[in-house]
């Protein structure tokens, strides 16, 4: 495979071996092997910076939130809030007010769907979204479906895994009051024009949700250039802790929605006749948060941009290129989403060898790839496939694990002769 | 870990060449049938079973599914052909030892399914070998059904 000219040959100075050496994990030895993360759009590792920011908070600040006039309620509050205004900036987002902290993108696409869906749609009225969705951005808006007799529309994708514009646009009409799209597809890879979708969108009179769970880790989002009315993510795709995640509304529309989940923290006041709702952002964040988790996630947003997002994303589109270069030689591998503009993600098939088992024999290699049908069902049905192996990149991946990659499924072709 | 003992020939041979493959169609009789799946690797297998008496008269199964799948039905079709229903369960219970229990050592009435033991070695994939035989069962038991590994 040294005969074909590297893409990487003009990589600029990114230096992906000094990073592995702040994700401790990556020295684990697995099944003998060294291991190859390629599981990043499954779950990001967490940096030394993270882990030490939540251990310091764990140790050092914690106590409950917004409750006690104590030295450390105020630390943990400061903490808490400060990690707030970090994400805030790390969107672009106008205030504070506007990011609610959630367990992650499922959470906070549910959240949208029962508290800005659900009281205002009804019969007539339509969700549009598109057929590279992943499962938490289908279900939640089937059982809102199902709740007010709205109705679910989907906008088709092409054989390459990317959107057909001028269905996307016909499907657009009156009745679409919501449009619910992934920024980046985790099965496919592919990156949807959510800035144009959100215009087109808009021009109907229609809100838009973009899950951003798979876009946040490579690219930079700026919530208020791409107009979007919601925008949801996760911390642990982002290289933060799991179980805390981020919608980012639109204050005007976050204002105007009820609270989903009522509990401490929520409200103003409590009387057995009524209670009154707290303020944004609070009025959807009852009980007691994650709060190490934000901490975390505040220190992944501090480390990725001191390695610079721009940087990054350029890095994992070098191996993206390189990993497509490398397996398409293989006979018998077959790319599942060849979308002219993808990001970090690469999902495949080999002939004869189901992905499953591709996934056991990588695995014996200490190679950890995603194999089945990645949370996107429809997907796998459009490609007339039960599953797929996939490779995902992060900032801490190298071509030698590209070339790990490779061997491996060369060795899963040997094992079935 | 050790691929081989995982993939052995007999494996690879029944997944390249599973016996017994396809729709079951029959003039006399009735075709007791269920479907299985699992979700987490998209396997998906139809058994198809005809009953003389209690006696397994005959059996095929169709669908895709991993190569531990694929050849665990093989195998199994192959395994209950002719034997009474109560002969079937020990069998199930056998292969369900061979692949949980560490230490079980393949009884002589396994045979050909004995090549089954390496799975035990990888968890994650026992529900692949054990999904034919919870399919196989639905059908004998409810003579129309689904089951899911999950």
């Amino acid at each position: 495979m040294a005969a074909t000219p590297s893409p990487l040959a003009a990589a600029p100075s990114y230096d992906a071996a000094r990073v592995r050496r702040d994700f401790p994990i990556l020295a684990s030895q697995v099944n003998g092997h060294p291991l190859v993360y390629l599981d990043s759009a499954a779950s990001s590792q967490r940096p030394l910076a993270v882990l030490r920011a939540v251990e310091d908070y764990e140790t050092h600040s914690h106590a409950n939130v917004h409750r006690g006039v104590h030295a450390l309620s105020q630390a943990a509050t400061a903490a808490f809030e400060g990690a707030r205004e970090r994400v805030r900036r790390f969107l672009n987002a106008r205030s504070t007010r506007e990011i609610v902290f959630v367990r992650g993108t499922t959470e906070a696409i549910n959240l949208v769907a029962q508290a800005y869906a659900r009281p205002r749609f009804g019969p007539g009225d339509e969700i549009l979204i598109t057929a590279l969705e992943h499962h938490a951005n289908i279900v939640p808006w089937q059982m809102v479906c199902e709740q007010t007799g709205c109705r679910l529309r989907v906008a088709p994708i092409n054989r390459r895994g990317e959107l057909i514009a001028e269905e996307f646009t016909q499907l657009l009409g009156p009745r679409t009051r919501l449009v619910a799209v992934a920024h980046v597809s985790n099965a496919l890879g592919t990156v949807l024009p959510v800035k144009r979708m959100v215009d087109a969108a808009h021009a109907h009179g229609a809100a838009v949700l973009i899950d951003g769970a798979q876009a946040v880790p490579h690219s930079r989002v700026d919530v208020r250039a791409l107009g979007a009315d919601f925008y949801a993510f996760s911390g642990h795709k982002l290289y933060g802790p799991t179980g805390i995640g981020i919608l980012y509304g639109r204050e005007e529309l976050l204002g105007a929605m009820p609270p989903w989940q009522g509990g401490g923290e929520m409200i103003r006041t409590v009387s057995f006749e009524k209670s009154t709702w707290n303020e944004l952002p609070w009025k959807f964040e009852a009980g007691t948060p994650n709060i190490s988790g934000a901490v975390g996630l505040a220190a992944a947003m501090d480390y990725l941009e001191s390695l610079g997002i721009e940087a990054v994303a350029a890095h994992e589109s070098r191996l993206l290129q390189l990993a497509t270069a490398e397996l398409a030689r293989i006979p018998g591998i077959e790319l599942v989403g060849t979308a002219a503009h993808k990001a970090a993600v690469l999902s495949f098939t080999l002939a004869g060898v189901h992905a499953h088992d591709l996934g056991t024999i990588l695995d014996t290699d200490g190679i950890a790839v995603r194999t089945g049908h990645h949370c996107a069902m429809p997907v796998m049905t459009f490609f007339g496939i039960p599953a797929t192996a996939r490779a995902s990149f992060g900032c801490y991946n190298t071509e030698e694990d590209v070339a790990r990659l490779v061997a491996g499924v060369g060795r899963a072709r040997e094992v079935f002769g | 870990m050790d691929l081989k003992e995982l993939y052995r020939d007999v494996i690879l041979d029944h997944n390249r060449h599973p016996r017994n493959f396809g729709r079951l169609e029959t003039s006399g009789g009735e075709v007791l049938h269920a479907e299985g799946h699992n979700p987490l690797c998209g396997d998906r297998l139809s058994v198809y079973v005809v009953l003389k008496g209690d006696r397994v008269e005959d059996i095929r199964f169709e669908g895709t599914g991993c190569a531990i799948s694929t050849a665990s039905a093989s195998l199994m079709t192959e395994a209950v052909k002719g034997k009474e229903r109560a002969a079937v369960a020990r069998l199930f219970d056998e292969v369900h030892t061979l692949l949980t229990r560490p230490d079980a050592a393949a009884e002589a009435t396994l045979g050909k399914l004995a090549a089954l033991s390496g799975v035990r070695e990888f968890p994650a994939r026992v529900k692949c070998a054990t999904l034919s035989w919870h399919t196989l069962n639905a059908a004998l038991e409810r003579g129309a059904a689904t089951v899911s590994t999950e």
